[in-house]
């Protein structure tokens, strides 16, 4: 896919539209920007900072700050794979490393065919589901290696 | 109104949902109306429960029956059994762990009789997205009360008298707080809550913001009144989308009904409240971080003082709080403060809602009088441990937090107990570990954790941090010298005492306390080589045993590097050299022949 020049700006403009003038909007912009591209592209970055009279190292710089913020393109669906304490201490590990050889892939890379990002999270605030593992939005919990092969199969 | 005679409550909470409360709600639907029976049953979607382990939980009033892990294809059945025959459907109560009993009432089960909520009162009694079950549990009265008999005055006094403090961490008195705000110099002043629950192993925000996100949203009225902030924020992490959405409803609802806006029952005071999704960053947890991240930049700490009641959000006076503590507000406000005060211990007042979850057979959240001790919790409550194994430790304060022993276990819970054990408070997780848990791996675990999470702004956390990360690091792989436990020790100190803000000055903790209660552990990391709990794979190996092995060759097959051999004749070995260390043989061996040693 190949957005024209033209569309990105008019895209950008649409989205800095509404928070012109308001302050604390960055955020916001950068969130509603990665929603509707899939991540923070590099010339969606630098119309940015035209329209808002932030520079683009700034933007940067909040941009690699946050985890939730992507400089790269991202795969179709986004396996979250829990490793806080209490999924921890219920084998997470085992389930981080099962999906790793099934996707051939390793934390927080994307498979070639743009198909699935594993990114590995602190905590989903589901621990009492331990090992939990959020495929786009949603949760699966009590998972075993041997259990979280079926569920990747159902996201094509 | 209609009048029902019975009330089917579904959890609709992110656990429940995960274990498959959809279906179940909707076959439930389905059956009823089906059977005819809609103008007598009602159906109700709730926030959490709190016992996520036995979800999808539904719970059939008047007689307030638990049903545990029930499926769509339960769903005939319960409609059949108890909505038309008044019978109960033994198989699916509540059955202890240890004597195996059936359970038939709600309140009877051993996890919520010693629970006294609070903050939790209606999470998984209403439904989250309305308005009027919030009022008919009394909600709002709180609000009017101190908007037509109170002055701020008197709502501070009555918060001050409570005795609450802070349970996002710190534990800092709440009405001491407010009041900084209230007597700081400006016009413009905000309330803020912390909803970022950064601490792995904590969901007790989350449940409060998707079971009753009034009681946050009321608690934040009465605390803006009584400061004289007419402008709040809810940060709220983006991990958590339910609450995001349930907070929108439930603002919406109240801008309808008049509760939020411009003079709130006709009164003078006017409040206007925005929720800011958090971007990922769980230094943003932080108050000073988490404000320079609602103004749009890289969330990293202020050095105080300035104190955010006197400069904080866009340089304005502010008071931020967290969701649990917002929550207590109300019923404080409706109740009096005498009665908070009445319940908990000398110094900690109220309750404290727990993040039970690890080796334990009930995960879940239990709300509890302050005082309560760690094996009520843990056995009575939580039901022991799981598989019947030996408790080992708790980890309790996430990340800043230290993990507790066996000796422990009496200790009544309180701010002061728990720091003078070398724990905190923390948000109130409580991870339980067992004898297959190793220490040294938990605490580098945690640095692991605090290491990434660290915004490099100060040295001794940035570089700190990653030189014990390194050390605990050679320990669990066998590298480690005896000079290397002097050398954490000393690097604790140093960061514990340097760093500029919370996530440094508590992210050695874990470390200290391990080296304090489970010190054997990492000597015999470092002098034996040995790893205790057989869980650091470099001090491992998986062998077979000879006389068990029946030769059937299952594990040569499912072994991922090939390293096993034999045949029909011969018992197989693992070659040591090239085993990964997988585990794959032991899980897969029929006749128990693989151990760990
Ligand atoms: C690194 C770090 C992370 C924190 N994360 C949270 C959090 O996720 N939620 C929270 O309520 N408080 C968190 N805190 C504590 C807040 O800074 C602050 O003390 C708290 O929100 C005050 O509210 P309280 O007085 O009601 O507890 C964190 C502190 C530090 C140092
Ligand atoms: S630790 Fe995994 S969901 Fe909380």
């Amino acid at each position: 896919m190949t957005i024209q020049a033209s569309e990105v700006e008019e895209k950008i403009r649409e989205i800095v539209k509404p928070w012109k003038g308001k302050q604390g909007s960055l955020i916001p912009i950068l969130q509603a920007i990665q929603h509707d591209f899939g991540y923070l592209q590099e010339d969606a970055i630098e119309i940015l900072s035209r329209e808002i009279g932030i520079p683009t190292a700034e933007i940067y710089g909040v941009g690699t700050f946050y985890a939730q913020f992507h400089l790269k393109p991202r795969g179709r669906h986004i396996i979250r794979i829990c490793r806080g304490t209490a999924c921890h201490v219920r084998g997470s590990l085992k389930i981080l490393e099962k999906v790793m050889d099934i996707l051939k892939i390793s934390e927080n890379e994307t498979t070639e065919d743009l198909r699935f990002t594993l990114e590995p999270v602190a905590c989903l605030g589901a621990c009492g589901l331990a090992p939990v593992v959020m495929v786009n939005d949603v949760t699966y919990g009590r998972l075993t290696p041997d259990s979280i092969q079926p569920i990747l199969e159902n996201y094509k | 109104m209609a009048l029902y005679r019975a009330h089917v409550l579904v959890c609709k909470g992110t656990g429940c949902k995960s274990s498959g409360a959809a279906p179940v709600y909707d076959a439930l639907k389905e059956e009823i109306t089906r059977r005819g029976l809609d103008k007598e049953v009602m159906l109700v979607e709730t926030g959490c429960h709190g016992m996520c382990e036995m979800g999808p939980i539904v719970v059939v009033y008047p007689e307030g029956s638990l049903y545990c892990r029930v499926t769509a294809d339960d769903v005939a059945e319960i409609v059949e059994e108890h909505l038309y025959k008044g019978r109960l459907v033994q198989r699916l109560l509540y059955t202890t762990p240890e004597d195996k009993v059936k359970i038939p009432h709600y309140r009877d089960i051993p996890f919520y009789k010693k629970q006294f909520r609070i903050a939790l009162r209606n999470c998984g009694y209403i439904n989250p997205d309305n308005i009027e079950e919030y009022i008919a549990r009394d909600g709002y009265v709180a609000l009017a009360k101190a908007l037509t008999a109170m002055d701020p005055e008197d709502v501070l006094a009555e918060v001050k008298t409570s005795g609450l403090r802070g349970r996002g961490g710190g534990g800092f008195p709440t009405g001491l707080k407010w009041e900084f705000c209230r007597r700081a110099k400006g016009d413009k002043k905000y309330v803020i809550c912390n909803a970022d629950e950064g601490d792995p192993g904590a969901f007790m925000d989350r449940s409060i913001l998707e079971g009753d996100p009034h009681a946050l949203i009321e608690g934040m009225m009465l605390g803006a009144y009584a400061i004289g902030a007419d402008e709040g924020y809810i940060y709220c992490r983006a991990e958590y989308p339910l609450a995001i959405k349930r907070l929108g409803v439930a603002m919406a609802q109240c801008t309808e009904y008049g509760l939020l806006g411009d003079n709130i029952m006709g009164t003078d005071f006017s409040f206007h409240l925005h929720v800011k999704e958090g971007a990922g960053a769980f230094v943003c947890g932080e108050e000073t971080a988490l404000m320079a991240s609602i103004e749009g930049e890289r969330g990293m700490p202020r050095p105080r003082p300035p104190f955010p009641a006197n400069k904080g959000l866009w340089g304005k006076p502010s008071n931020i709080n967290n969701v649990e503590t917002w929550a207590n507000v109300p019923s404080i406000i409706r109740e009096g403060g005498e009665w908070f005060a009445s319940i908990g211990t000398e110094k900690s007042k109220g309750t404290k809602v727990f993040a039970l979850t690890g080796k334990v057979n009930n995960t879940g959240l239990v709300e509890v009088p302050m005082g309560t001790t760690i094996r009520e919790i843990v056995f009575d409550m939580g039901g022991g441990i799981l598989n019947g194994r030996k408790f080992k430790a708790v980890q309790i304060g996430g990340p800043s937090g230290g993990c507790l022993t066996e000796e422990h276990l009496d200790l009544p819970v309180n701010y002061e107990s728990l720091t003078a054990a070398g724990a905190i408070m923390g948000s109130g997780g409580l991870v339980v570990m067992d004898e297959d848990t190793c220490m040294v791996d938990v605490a580098r675990f945690f640095l692991e954790f605090t290491q990434r999470e660290s915004c490099g702004k100060c040295v001794p956390c940035r570089e700190g941090t990653k030189q014990m990360l390194l050390t605990l690091e050679k320990i669990t792989s066998g590298k480690g010298k005896m000079k290397d436990l002097e050398t954490l020790e000393e690097l604790a100190l140093m960061v514990k005492e340097m760093s500029l803000c919370g996530l440094g000055q508590t992210a050695p903790n874990p470390v200290l306390t391990t080296l304090r209660y489970f010190r054997d552990e990492y000597e015999a990391h470092i002098k034996d080589k040995k790893c205790p709990a057989k869980a650091c794979s470099a001090l491992i190996s998986f062998v077979i045993d000879a006389e068990k092995c029946r030769k059937c060759g299952i594990c040569a097959k499912n072994c991922p590097v090939d390293c096993i051999a034999g045949d029909r004749n011969t018992p197989y070995v693992i070659d040591q050299e090239r085993c990964i260390k997988c585990g794959t043989c032991l899980e897969v061996c029929p006749f128990q022949a693989v151990s760990k040693v």
